[in-house]
C-alpha cells in the first residue's frame, strides 16, 4: 500500500509556498467569480448563498420559537404561519436540498473520482444562477406579504382560499426544482464518463455513491414537483377544478403527487449527509469501511425504495386503507437499508483508530440522532399509531432529527472534514469542538422535548396552546437559543480561519481517497496530473507510516503536518 | 450513439406512420368504445410517443445505459400513475354498500 502515499513530494514542498497557484488565487475580482466554470469556485458561491439562506432560515426559527414561549403566543395567528411557512419554505428547497450535493457534492466529486472538473461545467453554473433566481422569487414572496400554508401547500386552501404569495412561492420552488435536476444530471454523466483509469464502481468513495443515489431521485421525483406546483397554479389561477373537491377535484390527489416528491426529497436531503458519514467515519477511525457493497448498495436502495412510501404521509387523509398497508409495510423495509448504513458504521468504529476531532463528533452525532430520528420514523410509519400522532409535535420532532441531527450534522461535519481542502486554512479544533457539543446539547434540548409534545397531543403549526405545555415549550425554546449559539459560533470561527487559520496541509487525516492526494487547495485542474487509480477504496496505510503522511505519531492529534517547517501561521 | 446516421427514408417511414396514427386517432374519436375509448387512445399515442423517443431521439441507436434511462424514466411514471389510481379505486371499499 505504499501507493498510497502518492502526493509527490515536490507537490507536498510548494503546498507550504503561499503563492502556489491554486483555484482560489487563479483569477481576481467578481467577474471571476460570477463567469466561473470551476466546479470548486461555484461550490464556493453555493457555500456562501445556501449559508445565507441557513441563517435567515435560522432567524424565522427562531422567531417562531419566541412566539411559542407563551401560551397565547407573541405574534398574531396569521403572523405565525407565515413565519413557519417561510421557514420550512427557506430551510427545505433554498438550504437541505442543494446544501450538500451542491456544495460539497460539487466540489469534490470530480476531485474524487480523478476528473477535472463536472461533465457540464457551464450547466453547473447555471445552475447556481437558477438557484439565485429561485431564491429572489421566494424571497420576494416571503417578505412581500409571506405564504400562509406551510411549505405542503395543501389543497384546497392553497389554490381556493389562501389570500398570501401562493404563486410566487409555487414559481420559487418551480424554478428552483430545475436547479436540482440540472446538478443531478452533471453527477449522472460525470460518475458513468469521468472516472479516472482504475477507479473502477467498486473503488468510488461511498460519498460518490451516496450521491450518484441522490442523483438519481433528483431527477426522477423533481420533475414531479414541478408538474404539482403548476397544476395547483392552474387552479388557482383558472379555477379548474383538480384539487378542490367544490370544483369537482380530489385534494387527496395533490397530496399524493406533493410526496411523490416530498418524500423521496428527504432522501435527497440525508443520502449525500450519509455519504459524508462513511467518509468521515472511515477517514477518522483510519480503518477500511465495514461492508464497502452494502453500504454502496444500501444508497441505491434507499433510494429506490425511498419512492414507495410515500401514502405514509396520508394516513389520516382519505386515502385507501388498502394501500395504507402497504404503505405502512413498504415505510418499514426502507428502513432496512438505513439500519445497514448505521451497523456498519458501527462496526467500522470498532478497533478502528480513532480520532475524536470535530469531524468525528459530527459523524458520531449523526449516528446517535439519525437513529433517533429514523426509529421514531417507524412509530409514525405504523398505521394505527399514527392515527394519534399525525400533524403534532412528535412529526416535527422526528423530522428535525432527520434534517437537523441527520443532514445538517452530516453537512457541518463533512463542511470540517474538507474545510482544509476548500479553504487551504485549518479550523481552529478547540473551538470546533466546543461548538459541536454545543449545538448537540442545544439540539436535543430543542427537539427532544417536542416528542413529549406531540404524544401529548400538541397539534403542529399553532400559534397558541394550552398553558399546561409551557414548561415543554420553554425548555425548547431555550435549546433552540443554545442551537443558535453553536451554530453562530461556527459561521464566526469558520469565517475567522480563512484569514487567521492555520495553512492546511494536503492529507492532514492521513486519509486514501484522491482528494487527499492533490494539494489544499487544490490547483484549477484539481490534479498536476491525471492519476491512475491501483488502490481499493479505503485501503489505508498502516499506523507506522503515518508519519509519511504528517501525523507525527499518534494518530489521535494530526496537528503538524509534514514539511510543517515551511509552515507560515500569519 | 450519436454518431449514427438515420437514413431519410427511415425518417420518412416514421413521419408517415405517425401521420397514420393520427388519422386513426381521429377515426377512432367516432367510433364509441364506451369505457375502452380512453384505453383505445392511450394505446395509440403510446404507440405514437415510443416512435418518435426510438428514432427521431434515437434511442434506438443508443448505448444501453441510455436506454436503461429512458426505461426508468417511464417506469418511475408508472409507479406515480399506478399507486395514485390504486388508491382512487380502492378508497370507497370500506364504506361502499352496494
Amino acid at each position: 500500500m505504499s501507493s498510497a502515499t502518492a502526493i509527490p513530494s515536490e507537490i507536498a514542498d510548494v503546498q507550504w509556498n503561499g503563492e502556489r497557484l491554486n483555484y482560489l488565487n487563479n483569477g481576481h475580482g467578481l467577474k471571476s467569480w460570477l463567469l466561473t466554470k470551476d466546479h470548486k469556485r461555484i461550490a464556493i458561491l453555493y457555500l456562501i448563498s445556501v449559508s445565507a439562506f441557513f441563517i435567515l432560515g435560522g432567524i424565522f426559527a427562531l422567531l417562531i420559537r419566541i412566539n411559542l414561549l407563551v401560551p397565547q403566543g407573541e405574534f398574531p395567528a396569521d403572523t405565525y404561519d407565515r413565519l413557519f411557512t417561510a421557514h420550512g419554505v427557506i430551510m427545505v428547497f433554498l438550504f437541505l436540498v442543494p446544501a450538500v450535493p451542491a456544495i460539497l457534492g460539487n466540489f469534490l466529486i470530480p476531485i474524487m473520482i480523478g476528473a477535472k472538473d463536472l461533465a457540464f461545467p457551464k450547466i453547473n453554473l447555471l445552475s447556481w444562477y437558477i438557484y439565485m433566481l429561485a431564491g429572489v422569487i421566494l424571497l420576494y414572496a416571503i417578505f412581500a406579504g409571506g405564504i400562509d400554508t406551510g411549505w405542503t401547500f395543501y389543497t384546497p386552501y392553497s389554490t381556493s382560499y389562501s389570500n398570501s404569495n401562493v404563486l410566487l412561492a409555487g414559481l420559487g420552488i418551480f424554478v428552483a426544482g430545475f436547479s436540482s435536476i440540472l446538478t443531478g444530471i452533471n453527477f449522472i454523466v460525470t460518475i458513468h464518463t469521468m472516472r479516472a483509469p482504475g477507479m473502477t464502481w467498486f473503488r468510488l468513495p461511498l460519498f460518490v455513491w451516496a450521491h450518484y443515489a441522490t442523483a438519481l431521485v433528483i431527477m426522477l421525483a423533481t420533475p414531479v414537483l414541478a408538474i404539482t406546483v403548476s397544476l395547483m397554479a392552474i387552479e388557482r389561477v383558472t379555477h379548474v377544478g383538480i384539487f378542490d373537491p367544490a370544483m369537482g377535484g380530489d385534494p387527496v390527489l395533490f397530496q399524493h403527487m406533493f410526496w411523490f416528491y416530498s418524500h423521496p426529497a428527504v432522501y435527497i436531503m440525508v443520502l449525500p449527509a450519509m455519504g459524508i458519514v462513511s467518509e468521515l467515519i472511515a477517514n477518522l477511525s483510519h480503518k477500511n469501511i465495514f461492508g464497502y457493497k452494502f453500504i454502496a448498495m444500501s444508497s441505491l436502495a434507499i433510494g429506490i425504495f425511498g419512492f414507495l412510501v410515500w401514502g405514509h404521509h396520508l394516513f389520516v387523509s382519505t386515502q385507501s386503507v388498502y394501500l395504507g398497508l402497504a404503505f405502512s409495510f413498504l415505510s418499514y423495509v426502507v428502513a432496512i437499508p438505513s439500519a445497514i448504513k448505521v451497523f456498519n458504521w458501527t462496526a467500522t468504529l470498532f478497533k478502528g483508530s480513532i480520532s475524536y476531532d470535530t469531524p468525528m463528533l459530527y459523524g458520531l452525532g449523526f449516528i446517535g440522532l439519525f437513529l433517533i430520528g429514523g426509529m421514531t420514523g417507524l412509530f409514525l410509519a405504523a398505521l394505527g399509531l399514527d392515527v394519534q400522532v399525525h400533524d403534532t409535535y412528535f412529526v416535527i420532532a422526528h423530522f428535525h432529527y432527520v434534517m437537523v441531527g441527520g443532514s445538517l450534522m452530516g453537512f457541518l461535519g463533512g463542511l470540517h472534514l474538507w474545510w482544509g481542502k476548500m479553504t487551504g486554512r485549518e479550523y481552529p479544533e478547540y473551538w470546533a469542538r466546543a461548538a459541536m457539543i454545543i449545538q448537540f446539547v442545544g439540539f436535543n434540548l430543542t427537539f427532544f422535548p417536542q416528542f413529549i409534545l406531540g404524544y401529548l397531543g400538541m397539534p403542529r403549526r399553532y400559534a397558541s396552546y394550552p398553558p399546561e405545555f409551557q414548561v415543554l415549550h420553554v425548555l425548547s425554546t431555550a435549546g433552540a437559543s443554545i442551537l443558535g449559539i453553536g451554530l453562530g459560533i461556527t459561521i464566526f470561527y469558520l469565517l475567522w480561519s480563512l484569514k487567521r487559520g492555520k495553512r492546511a496541509a494536503a492529507n492532514p487525516w492521513g486519509a486514501p481517497g484522491l482528494e487527499w492526494r492533490t494539494t489544499s487547495p487544490p490547483p484549477t485542474e484539481n490534479f498536476y496530473e491525471t492519476p491512475v487509480v491501483t488502490w481499493e477504496a479505503y485501503e489505508f496505510a498502516p499506523i507506522e507510516t503515518m508519519e509519511v503522511l504528517g501525523y507525527p505519531g499518534d494518530p489521535g492529534r494530526p496537528t503538524q503536518p509534514v514539511h510543517a517547517e515551511h509552515g507560515t501561521e500569519d | 450513439m450519436s454518431e449514427h446516421i438515420v437514413s431519410k427514408k427511415t425518417y420518412y417511414t416514421v413521419f408517415l406512420a405517425l401521420l397514420a396514427g393520427t388519422a386513426l386517432t381521429v377515426v377512432m374519436a367516432f367510433v364509441n368504445l364506451h369505457n375502452w375509448n380512453i384505453v383505445v387512445a392511450l394505446l395509440i399515442a403510446g404507440a405514437k410517443a415510443s416512435l418518435v423517443i426510438a428514432f427521431f431521439m434515437h434511442v434506438k441507436y443508443s448505448s444501453k445505459l441510455t436506454k436503461m434511462w429512458v426505461a426508468v424514466g417511464f417506469i418511475w411514471l408508472f409507479l406515480l400513475l399506478a399507486i395514485t389510481m390504486t388508491d382512487f379505486l380502492t378508497r370507497a371499499w370500506l364504506v361502499y354498500k352496494p
